[in-house]
């Protein structure tokens, strides 16, 4: 669809201009196949990434995709021949598909984009990534919003429970109804389903739980057998104590300037020493933001930022957004996707950070639209 | 030709659908050979019948290709995004009744819930490589339920019919599918997860808000009057 007030030819000048100017940064330029097999991206990121990408088959290569972003062709680009460490920049379209037609979105739209790889000094390279995208964007008077996913993992990681319980909130990180859920089961505070508790007794009492159905499908008896006794242990675990909860989701719930996200971090982390390391970790990003002519004093962190997006980013996040066209998506975002490099590079990962800038966008606002 | 009402072209809901008309005095009957696809209604004056499949009634309300048209829920949400902005309801007619709901083997003892499909799906996917099969033709309704319900580790196969019979042919781990009684999933050997149903359908009148109503504006009141529905649906 297109939108009004978005023009074409403005948004590839403007592109172009990002391009250079990440070029000048050190950046290598890299290409990407707008044709991209769609198991990689579907095994990522799931059924979410179908509903929102255009799937189409080719009679060799079988099911592929619209190019829906570039940070998986460019991570697979830098794992097969890159040097470390790295920058690279690209500049293209990109594929979405909109189901609403009244918003304010497009299904095809160039994205200019700058990625760093750097095992030595994650933190820096994330402020260079924030204070590139700031300088370049300081024009247009953006609102900039950051969080931290690390720290919420952080969070998880160190819960005095069962390994189960961690993996299953770490999974739903990034699905804060369900994260919230799991967090009132696991802290006795949500009412055990009766047939879950008849079924739970019967396995208390050493009794074989079997249907008189015959098996069917791939997963098998053992897979069953393997859930019930997982079922049996979690009733056995005990139940997290409730001012710990209520301390997860304070941290979830932060909205200050960072200063203010700061000390409020602290004070968590005195009852959740286990977040201490990422919480320092967010204190040297500010300094190395600080470091880099970035007013921290002013710039907003959200405890929950990224946690609904596409879930790779696992670290610092961010997003640039004209305030005064909320109708419009953010302008730029960005951050750190450690975990990514790791599933896309077979054994082997590197710390990576980046963003993506919509130049249209860019040029729409430079116009006054 | 008039206010174009698109109804099923055959089967037990073409003649449920009749009947309801019929009890308001509108008789909606098929010309012609048997097999031939053409009808005409009576007691509505400048009011024509288009026959056509349940399944293409969604897509010809959204082009406005019809001004009315009779077909289920289901449909009309799994075909057109953003269904709202091309169709407005305007009947629940009462018939073809049908939930679309989850099932997975009765044997999975340990799965009943939307919780324990996540948590197995999660274990599933581990141990098998892959994430787990949910065989469907409703692709956009099952995706946006379990999405909501943040089910993760899941992926999608499409299936157009004989979707119960997915699990024992080794191609999906479960199904989401229409069912009115639930006994094709029992003599499958399926259950239905406990979870309210994906959706809740059934046949229902539907008008087009992308068709052109400034020519059928008498024939669309007079057909409201008869119906006993109001008429100030906004389009006409």
């Amino acid at each position: 669809m297109s939108i009004p007030g978005l023009d074409p030819a403005g948004a590839r000048a403007v592109g172009a201009e990002l391009f250079a100017a990440f070029q000048a940064e050190g950046a290598q330029p890299v290409e990407a196949a707008i044709l991209q097999p769609a198991e990689t991206l579907l095994d990522l990121y799931g059924e979410d990434i179908r509903a929102r990408a255009y799937v189409t088959t080719d009679p060799l290569e079988g099911e592929m995709m619209l190019r829906p972003d570039f940070t998986v062709p460019v991570v697979q680009a830098h794992m097969r021949d890159g040097a470390e460490p790295a920058r690279y920049c690209y500049l293209g379209e990109v594929f979405r598909k909109q189901e609403s037609p009244g918003a304010m979105r497009l299904s095809e739209y160039l994205q200019a984009g700058y990625e760093v790889f750097d095992r030595d000094r994650p933190l820096d390279a994330d402020a260079e990534v924030f204070a590139l995208f700031s300088r370049l964007l300081a024009p247009l008077g953006l609102r900039a919003a950051t969080g931290d996913i690390g720290i919420l993992r952080a969070a998880v990681t160190g819960l005095p429970t069962s390994a189960p319980r961690k993996a299953a909130l770490m999974r739903h990180l990034w699905r804060p109804r369900r994260f919230r859920a799991l967090l009132d089961r696991y802290a006795g505070r949500s009412a055990v389903p009766p047939a879950r508790a008849a079924l739970l007794a019967r396995l208390a009492r050493g009794e074989a739980v079997q249907s008189d159905a015959p098996h069917i499908g791939l997963r098998s008896p053992a897979e069953i057998a393997a859930r019930l006794k997982t079922l049996a242990e979690d009733a056995e675990t005990p139940p997290l104590a409730g001012a710990l909860v209520d301390g997860l989701e304070a941290v979830t719930a932060i909205s200050a300037k960072s200063p203010a996200a700061l000390t409020a971090l602290r004070e968590a982390a005195r009852a959740m020493p286990w977040i201490a390391a990422s919480v320092e970790g967010f204190a040297r990003r500010l300094e190395a933001l600080s470091a880099r002519g970035i007013d921290v004093e002013a710039l907003d962190y959200e405890g929950s930022y990224g946690r609904t997006t596409l879930e790779y980013y696992d670290g610092f996040v961010f997003g640039l957004y004209a305030e005064r066209r909320p109708d419009l998506p953010p302008v730029a975002t960005g951050g750190r996707y450690d975990a990514l490099t790791a599933v896309l590079g077979q054994g082997r990962s590197i710390p990576a950070v980046g963003g993506v800038i919509r130049p249209a966008l860019v040029a729409a606002l430079q116009r006054g639209a | 030709m008039g206010l174009k009402i698109g109804v099923p072209s055959k089967g037990r809901l073409m003649e449920q659908c009749f009947d309801w008309f019929g009890a308001r005095g509108v008789v909606m009957r098929r010309t012609g050979n048997e097999r031939e696809y053409s009808g005409a209604i009576d007691g509505v004056e400048g009011a024509a019948m288009v026959l056509l499949s349940a399944g293409e009634i969604p897509r010809e309300l959204a082009a406005g290709r019809i001004h009315l048209g009779v077909t289920g829920t289901d449909l009309v949400r799994e075909t057109l995004a953003d269904w709202r902005a091309a169709v407005l309801e305007l009947a629940e007619m009462g018939f073809g009744h049908a939930d679309l709901i989850i099932a997975v083997p009765e044997a999975w003892v340990d799965v009943e819930t939307l919780d324990d499909l996540d948590a197995a799906a999660a274990a599933f996917r581990a141990a098998h490589g892959f994430r787990l099969r949910i065989a469907t033709k409703y692709h956009r309704l099952v995706r946006d339920y379990l999405r909501a319900h943040g089910v993760a580790d899941y992926q999608l196969v499409d299936s157009q019919g004989a979707t119960e019979g997915t699990i024992r042919n080794l191609t999906a781990e479960a199904v989401a599918d229409i069912t009115s009684t639930g006994a094709t999933l029992r003599a499958n050997h399926l259950k239905i997860l406990n979870a309210p149903p994906v959706l809740r359908s059934q046949a229902t009148l539907f008008a087009a808000r992308s068709a052109d109503w400034a020519p059928v504006r008498a024939a669309a009141s007079a057909l409201m009057a008869r119906l006993g529905l109001p008429d100030d649906a906004g389009l006409w």
